[in-house]
C-alpha cells in the first residue's frame, strides 16, 4: 500500500475541479457501467460490491440510499430520490473516497452501516480504542488482508462500530478526522 | 440599570409575566445542561447504561423521554463520540414535537444552523423522508454538518441561502409537509446560559430582526402545501419578535393559528403590547419563562397553512 491521506474533513471540498466532475454539485453515480457517461465515475454496481467484498456488508443494507458524487471520487450516501444533479451544500452523509486505488470509508459512514461488516473487523479495548480515537497509530496483531478496516470497540456491553483503521505493516493507523479526534481516558 | 451595569432589559417583561420574583431568580441562574439521546444510533435504555459506565451523572427529563440532564459538559465521552447524544436545552427540543412529521414526509428547516432540531427531526422521521436544512451562514453550516455526520442523519439536503428566498428547485418544486422557523432573535431567553445576551440589546436591533423573522415565516408559509404545518418559534421575549411577527404573517399569507398542547407549563401569546392590538389568535401561541418549568424562556407557534 502506498501513501494514504488521512483526511482532517471528510466533507469539505478542498480539490480542485476536474473537467469530469464538479466541485459544486452532487451528480447521482449510473447504476452500472452500461450507464456511465462520465469516465471513471464509480456505478452503483461498484460500490455496493466494494462494500460487500471488503466488509461483507450486503447490497440490502444500501437498499433505500442513493449514491451522489461530488468533486473527484467523493462519494455521498443520501435517503431520498432526488433529480440529478443538485447543486447545494450537502445531500446526506460523507460516504466514500475512491479516487486511491483503495477505496476508504467515512469514519460516518462506518458508524452508521459498520454494524453489518462481518469482515475487516477489528475489536479493540478500551485503552486501544482510546489511543485510536486521539488519531494515534498502534501496534496490532492482526493476520488478515492489509488495507482499511472497520474498528469497534464496547459501548454499553455491546460492540459499536466506532471508525476507520488502516492496517500496514503490523500497524494499526488511525484514520478518525482531525476534528473528530478526542483524548478519552481509556 | 441592573447589577452587572447593562439597561434592565427584563423590567420590560415584568408586566407579562405572573410572578416577577421567580422571573427575575430564574433568570439569574445558571441552565443544568441537557443531551437528547439519538435514537438513529441508540435507544433510551443503553445511552444511560453507556453514562453510568462512564461514571457520569445524568437525571431523566420527565416531560421528554429522550432528554437527560447531566452534570457538567455533554462533549466528551464515548458515547458523545460515538453518536450517541447531542448537547441540547430542553426547550430547544420543543418545536420539532411540536411540529411532529412522520417519517417519509418533506419537511424544511429553514433557520437550521447547528443543526440541533434537524438532526432531532432526521431522528423523530426515522431517518426517512427529506429534511432541508437550509442557513445562511456557512460558517455555522459547517457546524451543522459535523452534527449530521456524528448523528448519523443521511435524510438531510443542507442549503446555504437566504432562508427569505429559499429555492424549492432542487427538490422537485415540490412544497414541504411540515416546516420548522426557529429564527434568530435576540435571545433574551437565553440569559441563564449567556449573561452577556442582555448587555447587548437594543430595541433597533429588536425591530431589525423581527423583520427578517417576518420574511423568512412568509416563505415558510408559501412553500409549505395547504394544510400542512409550520411551527414558529425563538428564545426571546420580545412581543416584537414574537406575536407581532404572527399577526404580520397571518395578514400577508394563507395561514391560520392552531392550538397545541406542550408537555411543559406555559401562559397565551400576548394580544396587545405597548399600545399594538394583534389577531385575538395570537393567544394560541405559547410562551415558556424560565421559572414556570426551570427552562431557558421561550417562544412557540402552530400553524396550519390554508391556501
Ligand atoms: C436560533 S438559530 C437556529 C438554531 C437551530 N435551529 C438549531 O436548533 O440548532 C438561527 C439561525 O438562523 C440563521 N439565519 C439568520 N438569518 C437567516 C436568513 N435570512 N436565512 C437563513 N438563515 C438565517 C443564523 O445563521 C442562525 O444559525
Amino acid at each position: 500500500m502506498g501513501e494514504h491521506e488521512r483526511d482532517d474533513s471528510e466533507d469539505e471540498d478542498g480539490t480542485g475541479e476536474s473537467p469530469t466532475n464538479d466541485g459544486h454539485r452532487f451528480d447521482r453515480l449510473p447504476a452500472t457501467a452500461e450507464e456511465r457517461v462520465v469516465p471513471d465515475r464509480p456505478t452503483r454496481r461498484e460500490v455496493l460490491d466494494w462494500w460487500d467484498e471488503r466488509f461483507g456488508v450486503e447490497p440490502v443494507v444500501f437498499d433505500s440510499h442513493t449514491f451522489w458524487e461530488r468533486g473527484d471520487g467523493k462519494i455521498w450516501a443520501f435517503r431520498e430520490e432526488l433529480a440529478t444533479p443538485v447543486e447545494i451544500e450537502a445531500l446526506g452523509m460523507t460516504f466514500l473516497r475512491t479516487r486511491q486505488e483503495h477505496w476508504k470509508p467515512t469514519m460516518a459512514a462506518i458508524q452508521r452501516f459498520g454494524e453489518h461488516a462481518t469482515r475487516n473487523v477489528v475489536h479493540l479495548d478500551r485503552e486501544r480504542a482510546a489511543e485510536f480515537l486521539a488519531g494515534r497509530d498502534q501496534e496490532l496483531d492482526w493476520d488478515g488482508d492489509w488495507g482499511y478496516l472497520v474498528v469497534t470497540h464496547d459501548l454499553a456491553g455491546r460492540p459499536e462500530p466506532l471508525g476507520v483503521g488502516l492496517y500496514v505493516y503490523g500497524e494499526l493507523r488511525s484514520q478518525v478526522p482531525k476534528g473528530r479526534r478526542r483524548d478519552l481516558d481509556g | 440599570m441592573d447589577e452587572t451595569g447593562s439597561s434592565d432589559v427584563l423590567a420590560r417583561y415584568e408586566p407579562l409575566v405572573d410572578d416577577v420574583e421567580a422571573f427575575r431568580a430564574a433568570c439569574r441562574r445558571p441552565l443544568p445542561s441537557a443531551v437528547r439521546v439519538n435514537t438513529l444510533r441508540t435507544t433510551v435504555e443503553r445511552a444511560p447504561r453507556a453514562l453510568n459506565a462512564e461514571g457520569i451523572d445524568h437525571e431523566r427529563v420527565a416531560w421528554h423521554p429522550h432528554l437527560l440532564k447531566l452534570d457538567g459538559q455533554s462533549g466528551a465521552n464515548w458515547p458523545y463520540v460515538q453518536g450517541w447524544l447531542h448537547g441540547q436545552e430542553e426547550v430547544s427540543a420543543l418545536p420539532a414535537r411540536v411540529l411532529d412529521p412522520d417519517p417519509g414526509q418533506r419537511v424544511w428547516d429553514a433557520c437550521a444552523a447547528p443543526g440541533s432540531k434537524t438532526t432531532q427531526l432526521a431522528a423523530l422521521m426515522d431517518d426517512r423522508g427529506l429534511v432541508v436544512a437550509t442557513d445562511d451562514n456557512l460558517g455555522r453550516l459547517s457546524a451543522l454538518r459535523s452534527n449530521t455526520e456524528r448523528l448519523g442523519a443521511t435524510s438531510v439536503a443542507v442549503t446555504n441561502e437566504d432562508a427569505r428566498v429559499h429555492s424549492l428547485s432542487p427538490f422537485g418544486e415540490e412544497p414541504y409537509d411540515r416546516a420548522l422557523v426557529d429564527v434568530p432573535c435576540s435571545c433574551e431567553g437565553t440569559v441563564r446560559k449567556n449573561p452577556d445576551t442582555l448587555a447587548e440589546w437594543t430595541l433597533e436591533h429588536v425591530l431589525g430582526i423581527a423583520g427578517a423573522q417576518k420574511g423568512i415565516l412568509r416563505r415558510a408559509v408559501q412553500a409549505t402545501r395547504p394544510g400542512g404545518t409550520v411551527v414558529y418559534s425563538t428564545c426571546t421575549f420580545a412581543p416584537e419578535e414574537n406575536e407581532g411577527v404572527l399577526d404580520y404573517v397571518l395578514d400577508e399569507e394563507p395561514c391560520r393559528l392552531v392550538e397545541f398542547d406542550l408537555p411543559l407549563a406555559s401562559s397565551p401569546g400576548v394580544t396587545g403590547w405597548e399600545g399594538e392590538e394583534f389577531d385575538p389568535s395570537v393567544a394560541r401561541a405559547r410562551r415558556i419563562y424560565p421559572h414556570q418549568n426551570d427552562t431557558g424562556g421561550f417562544f412557540c407557534a402552530k400553524l396550519e397553512v390554508t391556501g
